[in-house]
């Protein structure tokens, strides 16, 4: 018995991307996998630690909990498409560098799609505001305290460039 | 840069998605799953893979029976002690008995590990389920064995005496006891293991990529079961998304065979370990019972103490006792115990294995000691904090040896630290002496808060050694290595730190390796907090053997005394005389005379071009090139040390906890970078907030492991975690030539400690079982108000 396997096509980071694989493949291991974009990770595969997070039409998902073959159609925003194109850190990428916001990395592109969406909802959060928007996110090395100062930050960092 | 906050180099790449994890590699890679075993204790009786057969990607299935000589033994005792008498170690694939489920009994590798996974629902293992052992009380009883020819469920008992406690405690005005219990926790990086493994059969050479704590100690492993020589295998550690002492472990059965398989399918293989998988077959820690009795005079001086506790190790001892050993030592913290007598039992239970995790044994200790100290404090009626202080060891009694035997094998010695100072200063971040104000507002608007304390010493940096390498290229590039590995400590940025400065280089000229053993083969691992202390001292060392000898050859070419010279900003100068310059990395071109010109700076070090005739090209005693190894290699452990304090508010209702304050002194020597250790201590008092309130593994009485998920083992999210106020003290180390201390740990060692000092007081009754949940405490206010536990002190205002 051998599987049956799908023709998608994703829009990943702006750019139309073809695969073929089967129904179950995770959205989560067809990115990593088959279109090679390692940077979305796998910490728990059933949704509880947002390593995976990634932005399907700019709302972030867990993209262990969504299959390949359901994104099509949608715009998929990973890690790797957050920066500029010409290399220029995204304002959450390098507020978490300044505020000391990672260590090992694993669970950090989580955050940082996480973080992007939520300060495109609110670009001035409090304190609190900046808590409750992770607190959905695992991180098991820095205690969160950095990483909502890294949110804080990154809101200042866009009112600046915008 | 010693000292100064310098960004992490590490950064950039992991936070643009180009870091590489363990599961980044092998794309191509055959996938390797398991079947482990469902039952806690049972009798394999057969295997049956046919239905496996048919499912299409399959490309084989191995049992016990199919390993060959040395990959079908038990897998290594890594730390042998003379008490640990009745050691065991499993199989890399079970063979006749399984004793926890998780346990690997299968191994199946296909097409991917979806196919894999196909494979392993279809292999029918048939089992004679035999009763289990679980728990340490239940193993201690030993109704049940494990092993029937381990008497009592017994691994190790070891007993270790200073003076005559039983007696000191006899004799005192006063004496308690005191009975304790913490439950199983564990490491829990976001990241599992993982294992890929490429064999070149052309060249009858394997390289391994191993989410470990010890690329080089994996080597040697494998290269003894594959019956390799040690130059034909190689391990590198890619990026690890955290340890926390769990992947220090090895080689684990996944490390043992996915390269033999790699070998014998002639294709890469790659196991990548899901959650469900990490939480049943990786590391567990933490769980003990301890008995305490402790002697005193009138004013809280402790006269003698005799700890005796039963330590649950599991199913398998591969590591050793080195938990309860470190528990059994760290237990004293800054305190002169008196006589000090301490016993304990070592015993396996059909759970997961124990070994190190974060902390490794000491947050146990800390509990049992700083447990004691508060009772001492309230059957005195005196202030916990002055009670500490009675008992400190002072800093003019530095070095302070405790007659014991520490875990490397040596003395327990502490070599610095300044105990009184560190209370003082703890006491003003926290507002220690303020608190019954804050106490009696609370209580005023219906509130119920208490205040805790705890402290501790962390023996740091054990040896035997660490290795450093450091080259000086002829672009002006600086490349260091060192042996031991990286899980997001920043290590490339500190150690780079270190050699920018002994060398007078930019940062940005260096460039730090970890855990390659293409680059450093000779390491032990990143345990202990020793990386700062350890490979720290080590480069340190290389890059002044690498400074000396550029000095020499650059006097030779600047015709001065090398004495006189200095390294500023890469370019070597005479000291005072901006005039007479070479950059570092000519001295790089001329260290390594050349016959062929490669490239425009192979040019300039050319026969004809460089040197003395009268001399040969290379002098004696010299070698080429701009390098130099050099190892650390300490008399014994440096001890850190710090003290938290925390503010909890506890729910009149619904007995929800919620620390309000968390405050932390922490003195690690001399700091490399403040930021850094900074983090380390946010991360630690996460966990230890976690192992306080939130995290435990729950067993039932079949050894099924209740809670294998996220959603049921409960690690703290950002809304639990406390702001973390720090403090801190730098007591440099006399042992070691930067005078630093290891900081990895700390963080998390008093937080057990600490929180159940805070609800006792906010509470007034003893807390002596952690993790405390809200429905536990609950039922102890119940318990408490129907009488049937005594109360603690008097400082409680009623809400």
């Amino acid at each position: 018995m051998s599987e049956e396997l799908h023709d998608v096509a994703l829009h990943v980071n702006g750019v139309l991307m073809h695969t073929r694989v089967p129904a179950r493949r995770l959205l989560s291991d067809c990115l990593r996998h088959e279109l090679r974009l390692t940077g979305t990770h796998v910490g728990c595969e059933h949704g509880v630690c947002g390593c995976c997070t990634v932005l399907l039409d700019g709302a972030p998902v867990r993209s262990c909990l969504m299959f390949a073959v359901s994104a099509q159609g949608h715009e998929i925003t990973t890690v790797e498409g957050l920066a500029e194109p010409d290399g220029t850190m995204h304002p959450v990428q390098q507020a978490f560098q300044e505020c000391h916001g990672l260590q090992c990395g694993f669970c950090t592109p989580g955050f940082l799609t996480t973080v992007a969406a939520f300060l495109q909802d609110n670009p001035d959060p409090t304190l609190e505001e900046a808590v409750e928007a992770i607190s959905g996110n695992l991180c098991r090395c820095t205690g969160y305290q950095n990483i909502v100062r890294a949110v804080l930050r990154a809101a200042e960092l866009t009112k600046v460039n915008t | 840069m010693v000292g100064a906050p310098v960004a992490r180099s590490e950064d950039p790449r992991l936070l643009t998605g180009q870091g590489r994890y363990l599961d980044d590699h092998g794309h191509d890679a055959l996938a390797a799953a398991f079947v482990r075993s469902p039952h806690a204790h049972a009798r394999i009786l057969s295997i049956d893979a046919d239905d496996a057969l048919d499912v299409d990607g399959l490309v084989a299935v191995y049992t016990h029976e199919d390993l060959p000589g040395r990959i079908g033994e038990p897998l290594p005792l890594l730390i042998p002690h003379p008490a640990l008498v009745h050691p065991r170690t499993g199989y890399p694939l079970a063979r006749d008995v399984v004793r926890h489920v998780g346990e690997p009994v299968v191994m199946v590798v296909a097409r991917d590990r979806y196919v894999a996974e196909d494979a392993c629902d279809r292999i029918r293992v048939e089992y004679d389920v035999l009763p289990p052992v679980v728990g340490v009380a239940s193993s201690r009883t030993a109704d049940r064995l494990v092993y029937d020819d381990v008497p009592g469920n017994v691994s190790a008992h070891l007993l270790q005496e200073v003076g005559d406690a039983p007696a000191a405690i006899d004799a005192a005005p006063h004496h308690l006891e005191l009975e304790l219990e913490v439950e199983r926790s564990a490491s829990m990086p976001l990241e599992g293991r993982g294992v890929f493994a490429r064999w070149d059969p052309d060249d009858e050479s394997l390289r391994m990529y191993s989410s470990t704590q010890t690329s080089t100690s994996v080597r040697a492993a494998v290269a003894a079961k594959l019956d390799l020589p040690l130059h034909k295998v190689e391990v590198v550690t890619p990026d690890v998304g955290g340890g926390f002492g769990v992947k220090i472990v090895h080689p684990w059965p996944e490390e043992v065979l996915v390269p033999w398989a790699a070998r014998r399918l002639g294709h890469e293989v790659k196991w990548a370990e899901d959650r469900r998988e990490h939480f049943i077959s990786s590391a567990h820690e933490r769980g003990q019972l301890h008995s305490v009795r402790v002697g005193f005079d009138d004013d809280g001086r402790i006269l003698g103490l005799d700890v005796k506790f039963w330590h649950d190790n599991g199913a398998y001892t591969p590591y050793g006792i080195i938990v309860p050993i470190i528990t059994a030592t760290q237990l004293l913290g800054p305190y002169k115990p008196g006589a000090y007598r301490v016993e304990f039992w070592s015993l396996y239970t059909n759970t997961v294995i124990v070994t190190p995790y974060r902390g490794a044994g000491r947050p146990q200790g800390c509990y049992a000691m700083e447990r004691t100290v508060d009772a001492i404090a309230e059957v005195l009626g005196k202030d916990r904090a002055d009670v500490r202080a009675l008992n400190f060891i002072q800093p003019d009694e530095m070095p302070y040896d405790h007659g014991l035997m520490f875990q490397d094998g040596r003395p327990l010695v502490y070599d610095s630290g300044d105990f009184p100072e560190s209370l003082r200063l703890l006491k003003k971040l926290v507002g220690w002496d303020d608190f019954a104000d804050y106490r009696a507002q609370a209580a005023s608007e219906g509130r119920r808060v208490g205040i805790g304390i705890a402290c501790y010493v962390e023996g740091t940096g054990v040896g035997p050694y660490e290795g450093g390498h450091v080259v000086v290229e002829t672009s002006g590039r600086v490349l260091v290595s060192t042996g031991l590995t990286s899980q997001g400590q920043g290590h490339r940025t500190m150690l780079a730190q270190i050699v920018a400065d002994e060398l007078g280089v930019a940062f940005d000229d260096v460039h730090v390796t970890t855990g390659d053993t293409r680059r450093f083969g000779y390491a032990v691992g990143t345990f202990a907090s020793r990386t700062a202390v350890m490979s720290g001292n080590a480069v340190a060392l290389a890059a002044r053997a690498v400074r000396d000898k550029a000095l020499r050859l650059a006097g030779d070419a600047l015709e001065a005394d090398p004495g006189d010279l200095e390294i500023v900003d890469g370019q070597i100068g005479v000291k005072g005389d901006p005039g007479a310059s070479i950059p570092l990395r000519t001295v790089a071109v001329l260290s390594n005379p050349l016959r062929y010109a490669f490239d425009e700076a192979a040019k300039q070090a050319t026969q004809f071009v460089v040197g003395d005739v009268s001399k040969p090209p290379v002098p004696d005693d010299e070698e080429p090139g701009l390098e130099g190894t050099d190892y650390y290699s300490p008399l014994r452990a440096t001890f850190a040390n710090g003290m938290h304090a925390a503010v909890v508010e506890t729910d009149p209702e619904t007995a929800e906890i919620k620390v309000l304050r968390y405050c932390v002194v922490h003195d690690c020597g001399r700091l490399v970078n403040p930021t850094i250790v900074e983090g380390q201590i946010h991360g630690g008092v996460a966990q230890g907030v976690g192992g306080a309130l939130y995290e435990r593994m729950v067993y039932d009485e079949h050894g099924q492991l209740l809670n294998a998920s996220f959603m049921d083992f409960l690690m703290p999210y950002a809304t639990e975690v406390p702001t973390v106020e720090t403090d801190h003290l730098e007591t440099p180390s006399p042992l070691n030539p930067l005078g630093v201390k290891g900081a990895g740990e700390a963080g998390v060692i008093p937080g057990m400690a600490v929180i159940a000092s805070a609800v006792e007081d906010a509470e007034g009754f003893r807390i002596t079982r952690m993790p405390l949940s809200p429905s536990e405490l609950f039922h102890l206010r119940a318990r408490f108000a129907a009488g049937e536990i005594p109360p603690v002190h008097q400082r409680r205002v009623e809400a």
